[in-house]
């Protein structure tokens, strides 16, 4: 019994890797300033390209490389859209993200049902023997202890060395940063490109490890990317909070999945996406917090009580001051 | 010194809009084609095997303007949120409530002694009661909440899905065992006319234009359009000149939700006479990207959700002829907005580096 529960965390943890790697992604993107709203889209392109490169060559890490490779070039349109030609992210992303998405589909017809390799887990030795950590943690595929050390490596980068020092500037104070000799538009070019090709890495995890294969709109990411971005917003752009919104989701998901047989009254097809409507409810608490009528209603609490819910002088909480604002250095 | 002089030569003489449209247009074919050579596919035989998907009988040109009517009524109730400066990602989910009230009423009242044309007419006015109460709760979540109208939809969008289908399979469902293809069809005197031998009613176009027509009052004639416009061009301007903007941004909300709504409650009397679990057929999307390539312009809409139309008829039997997939169409519809984008950044490029000349002189 106790193994079994062992066994789904395990589980969770893994389904979790590519989620955590592409909200990861977005972090840093966010943080630049830029929103990069095409998540969804790239997602299921590059799951989508990956599994058709990989069962072309025959090769695991081809796959894996064509996502990366086809999210950062939907990055470095968003980009050049948006920084260098000054069209509104929110109307490119959105285009990109079903434009990458239809694109997935139509290319992905003549891929279906087809089998390419499939990447298996690297027991890690010694570790794995640990008592619990052993199986959750160090029993995983390669792409799940990339998502795990991506967490911390994200952290440091971002509050604790110089270029993160750089990103975070160029996404609070474009202007500031601007008159200290820091080349804005590159940076935001630099940290678009490198974001979306950690949302491209997520999509061949899926179809070269989680649900091996692509099955058109039956393979069930389509909606996934919405999810990366409530999650990016949910974890407050930090990427401990982000990784551990994506490892609550996933959990919610297996109980989904183990109780559907107690709640037999329940259509299956309400509790699979019953966890995205849950997220954004989640979303939703978390950003009422940040709105004024909560501010003056909790004003009213005794002050350890007042102390608790409020966010004011808290880091790293509040979304990049210039997030979705246009720069021009002219 | 010399080198500016050359670059105003250059940039006195601007090509005309039209320039940039025909050339965002091209630049979309061109990327289509591309896409259409990757997939083994001849792009001059697809386009014309989609041409004749559209127009090659009446029943057909006919279907074309069935998809017109729903995506036409969203792009136009799009248009009052995109004034507005709200991103309604929310509209599918605001078609569903739609049609799942205007199934709901039509469930209550078809044993009723009421003459079918007053049910079909309350059908439709709940529709849009159901499809303006799901914008309002988007509405609430962004102006009380401070959730960002984008997730606040989307995530509405999943639990209208969840809900359509947790209806078809369970309280709704039909005699026996429930199934995708949707609830019980209706009596065939609860179905709005259509003209026979076809599936587009009459009533559905007069609407679109009744539609149309006050829309175009609504956005330019009326205090309430002026006020959305001068909301979505600068939110905090236009506070401090003291517009209610709570109050208009929830207006807009429940005027967009409305008319998706009916939208919506039109799919289900005219269309397909019962609910079915996808019975936005991502229309909701598709209105987005029209009101987009048609800069918000209402004419505009019209005719951009005409040409959406015969796109998304002509590809429905793209898997049948060349053994491709349907969403061909959507791959053209979508690169025609982001070349448009695309142009449009060009051209204002362009326009600015006249005017920096024009003051350097």
């Amino acid at each position: 019994m106790q193994s079994d529960v062992l066994v789904g965390l395990a589980g969770v943890i893994a389904s979790a890797a590519p989620i955590v790697i592409a909200a990861i992604g977005e972090t840093l993107t966010e943080k630049s300033g830029m929103l990069n709203l095409s998540v969804n889209g790239i997602i299921l392109l590059s799951a989508m390209g990956g599994f058709a490169v990989s069962y072309r060559t025959d090769n695991l890490a081809a796959g894996y490389l064509a996502g990366i490779l086809i999210g950062a070039l939907i990055g470095l349109i968003l980009a050049f859209c948006t920084l260098t030609l000054y069209q509104s992210q929110v109307a490119v992303g959105l285009v990109l993200a079903f434009l990458c998405r239809d694109l997935s589909y139509f290319l992905g017809n003549g891929f279906m049902g087809l089998t390419a390799p499939v990447m298996h887990s690297a027991t890690l030795p010694f570790l794995s023997e640990l008592p619990v950590l052993g199986s959750l943690f160090f029993d995983q595929t390669v792409m799940t202890y990339l998502s795990l050390l991506c967490i911390p490596t994200a952290l440091v980068w971002i509050n604790h060395t110089r270029y993160g020092l750089v990103l975070r500037s160029v996404g609070e104070r474009p202007e500031a940063a601007f008159a200290r000799g820091i080349d804005v538009k590159k940076v935001r070019y630099l940290y678009t490109i490198v974001g979306s090709a950690l949302v491209g890495l997520a999509g061949p995890i899926y179809t070269l490890g989680l649900k091996p294969g692509w099955k058109g709109s039956m393979t069930g990411l389509d909606g996934i990317g919405w999810i990366v971005l409530a999650i990016t917003i949910f974890g407050g752009w930090n990427s401990f909070r982000v990784a551990l919104g994506a490892y609550l989701f996933e959990l919610l998901r297996w109980l989904g999945l183990v109780y559907q047989a107690q709640w037999s009254g329940v259509p299956s097809q309400v509790l699979q996406v019953a966890p995205f409507p849950l997220m954004i409810l989640t979303l939703v608490f978390v950003n009422m917090k940040n709105s004024e009528w909560f501010e003056s209603l909790i004003s009213l609490l005794p002050p350890p009580l007042y102390r608790f819910f409020s966010l004011k002088g808290k880091r790293n909480k509040a979304a990049p001051s210039s997030l979705g604002i246009p720069f021009r250095n002219v | 010194m010399a080198v500016k002089e050359k670059k105003i030569g250059f940039a006195k003489r601007l090509p005309s809009s039209a320039v940039f449209s025909i050339a965002s247009t091209v630049g979309a074919l061109l990327f289509t084609s591309f896409i259409l050579w990757m997939a083994g596919a001849q792009p001059g035989l697809t386009f014309e095997k989609i041409l004749a998907g559209a127009f090659g009988d009446s029943v057909k040109i006919a279907n074309g303007l069935v998809v017109w009517v729903p995506l036409s009524l969203t792009a136009g109730a799009l248009i009052i949120t995109f004034t507005a400066g709200l991103w309604n990602l929310g509209i599918e989910g605001q078609i569903m409530l739609g049609a799942i009230a205007a199934t709901g009423t039509l469930r209550v009242l078809q044993n009723s002694l009421l003459s079918p044309v007053l049910i079909i007419l309350f059908a439709c006015l709940m529709g849009m009661v159901g499809g303006a109460l799901w914008a309002a709760l988007t509405g609430i979540l962004r102006l009380f909440g401070g959730v960002s109208e984008i997730f606040a939809g989307v995530g509405l969008n999943f639990v209208a899905t969840a809900l359509s289908l947790w209806l078809i399979f369970d309280p709704w469902k039909r005699p026996g065992v429930g199934s995708m293809s949707g609830t019980e069809p209706f009596d065939e005197r609860l179905w709005l006319a259509t003209i026979p031998g076809y599936r587009l009613s009459l009533w559905s176009l007069v609407l679109v234009v009744v539609v149309f027509i006050g829309l175009f009052i609504l956005l330019k004639k009326t205090r309430f359009g002026i006020q959305i416009k001068a909301i979505g061009k600068n939110l905090e301007a236009a506070r401090l000149m003291g517009i209610q903007t709570r109050k208009q941004m929830m207006a807009a909300m429940l005027l967009c939700g409305g008319l998706a709504g009916l939208a919506g409650a039109l799919q289900v009397v005219a269309v397909y006479h019962r609910l079915i679990p996808s019975i936005s057929s991502g229309y909701g999307f598709l209105a987005m990207l029209v009101a987009m390539l048609a800069n918000n312009n209402l004419m505009l809409a019209l005719l951009v959700a005409y040409l959406f139309a015969i796109l998304n008829i002509g590809g429905i039997q793209l898997p049948i002829v060349l053994h491709l997939d349907s969403t061909l169409s959507g791959v053209l519809q979508t690169a025609l907005v982001l070349f448009f984008l695309i142009m449009n950044g060009v051209k204002q490029h362009l326009t600015e580096r006249k005017e920096r000349n024009r003051h350097a002189e």
